[in-house]
């Protein structure tokens, strides 16, 4: 049951936004994502609110997959708005005993609340549209730069994928430990928190082990394979830029401009 | 010149205490001196412990020998300039299948080894399609790993080492893990590496089916080699065989008990087929 589990949510439909370089969906994000902070008014939301729509469009997966990732910080959202509604000081529209809305108060709860759906939604348009290992390959080439700064790129992206491989094993592994434990009586569901948790440690110390022989073996298995780090690697499936990676960088730029030149104009 | 040669190899196994003190020494390899041409199909062939996975690790210059040498195509396995080469000669495929799949995806894991060698992309998308036929996985190619049999996945893995261009494939103990039906393709795929593609194969096993097709026979027992010879004549000392705790294939012990019963049958019979016609001609 657990052998499909991937982390992401990617969604496999072919749209001009899953062919984009990984590169280019990192950085548009980022942009993306940097732009909600330059913001600061209502206006400002008009061409990301355009931005967004489109890109949606584009990508052909259905809204409601973006909405999914929206339930995690349904909390989160809930908790900013009563902050921003009761805490704000200025002109009072409505109160109730030691309670007092303001007009800059509402405001600012809905310009927040703009932000972080936006916020949530932009990213997971990301994650939705890219395999986590075009993330990873995105990832190492698009930060290669950082290497003259001494930061190991290519070794944490192939922790990185190393770790997605591994996943669904060691899944798997619990469960049958699990199911290993609990056939000689062992008991994870009932008590409280604290009892819970301490009957995981016969769980985990088992899971460990393994998983420390698997990283043995795997180490092995690489080194046997002529693995020696980043240097002198080619690629199967190396990033290259197309024609459409130019003309979303340009997109993206342009995005850019209008909202600097807004933010100086109001 | 032999694809590998090993000369008074002994390997030793020092067991630490917290302090570092030397605890006990276990040798593993034992004064080993063997030498394997070109195209040959070796099988090892021991119980558990006998040294025969230490023997095998050295092949790849994972291992180095506590005392004697390797030589694989002519490189001293100790010498540091020569290790990628001699990887890049000797192939090797584990027993588990989970533990040496590295990519997400069938072709990506078999084009790992030729990335690290710095193979051209138009090449290495050449190599895994072609190791992938000989496999006989090539219609996986875009599949995760994670949804194949255990034998699929060491067909993978062999596809993996294939797709290095080694002289030489060393396979340690590749069907422990497997069910029969997994046993059987992965040394079909081994026999097909063999015999078509004229790589060199040592085979590291203690399934006596799997080295009735192997040229040679090492037996391996507490380090040493206590047989050597073609699968007949190592077949024919049911005895001793039984001495070093290791069993024969039905077929063959069938025929030596019906031998020493004074049935007039030949030693070493490894097929179904040769006992019966032994039967056949005793009427």
């Amino acid at each position: 049951m657990f052998r499909d589990i991937t982390l992401g949510q990617y969604y496999p439909v072919d749209s001009c936004i899953h062919r984009l370089d990984p590169r280019v969906k990192l950085f548009g994000t980022l942009i993306f994502l940097i732009s909600l902070f330059l913001t600061d008014n209502f206006i400002g939301y008009i061409p990301a609110l355009i931005f967004l729509i489109s890109v949606i469009a584009l990508s052909k997966v259905p809204f409601k997959y973006m909405v999914k990732g929206m339930r995690a910080i349904l909390f989160l959202l809930l908790l900013s708005v009563v902050c921003n509604l009761f805490l704000t000081r200025g002109d009072v529209v409505f109160s109730w005993w030691k309670l007092k809305i303001t007009k800059q108060g509402i405001e600012l709860a809905g310009f927040m609340a703009i932000r972080l759906s936006f916020l949530v939604i932009g990213s997971s348009i990301m994650t939705l549209t890219t395999t986590p290992n075009q993330l990873t390959d995105g990832l190492e080439k698009g930060l290669g730069f950082l290497k003259i700064f001494g930061v190991p790129v290519h070794e944490v992206a192939m922790m990185m994928s190393i770790a997605l491989r591994f996943i669904p094993i060691l899944v798997e592994e619990t469960d049958k430990i699990m199911k290993a434990q609990m056939a000689r009586g062992a008991d994870f569901e009932s008590g409280n928190i604290v009892k819970k948790a301490k009957s995981l440690i016969p769980l985990l110390v088992p899971l460990f082990v393994s998983a420390f022989r698997r990283a043995n073996d795997l180490a092995m298995a690489m080194e046997a394979r002529g693995y020696r780090g980043g240097k002198g690697r080619t690629k199967l499936k190396p990033l290259k830029y197309k024609g459409r990676d130019a003309v979303a960088y340009i997109v993206i730029f342009a995005y850019l401009s209008v909202i600097i030149a807004l933010k100086v104009i109001f | 010149m032999e694809i590998v040669k090993t000369e008074n190899l002994t390997f030793e196994y020092i067991r630490r205490d917290e302090e570092d003190n030397v605890e006990g020494i276990t040798t593993a390899v034992d004064d080993v001196s063997l030498s394997v041409e070109h195209g040959e199909f070796i099988a090892i062939l021991g119980h558990n412990g006998s040294g025969k996975s230490t023997l095998a690790k050295h092949i790849n210059a994972i291992l180095y020998p506590t005392e004697g040498t390797v030589w694989v195509d002519g490189n001293d396995t100790k010498d540091p300039d020569k290790l990628w080469t001699i990887r890049n000669t000797a192939g090797m495929v584990f027993q588990n299948p989970d533990n040496q799949i590295i990519g997400q995806v069938v072709e990506e894991d078999v084009a790992f080894g030729p990335e690290n060698m710095g193979v051209p992309t138009k090449e290495i998308w050449e190599r895994v399609e072609e190791s992938l036929k000989v496999v006989g996985m090539y219609e996986y190619r875009k599949s995760s790993p994670n949804r194949l049999s255990g034998g699929q996945k060491q067909r993978i893995s062999i596809a993996g080492v294939l797709a290095m261009h080694p002289k030489c494939i060393v396979l340690d103990e590749p069907t422990a893990m497997l069910d029969p039906i997994g046993r059987k393709e992965v040394i079909d795929a081994v026999r097909g590496l063999n015999e078509v593609e004229k790589i060199t194969v040592i085979l590291i096993t203690h399934y006596m089916e799997e080295i009735v097709h192997a040229d040679r026979v090492f037996v391996m027992d507490k380090g040493h080699i206590e047989m050597e010879g073609t699968p007949r004549e190592i077949f024919s000392q049911v005895e001793k065989l039984k001495s070093l705790r290791l069993s024969v294939p039905q077929v063959t012990e069938l025929a030596y008990k019906l031998k020493k019963r004074g049935l007039p049958i030949p030693d070493g019979i490894l097929t179904t087929d040769e006992l019966t016609e032994a039967l056949k001609r005793c009427r």
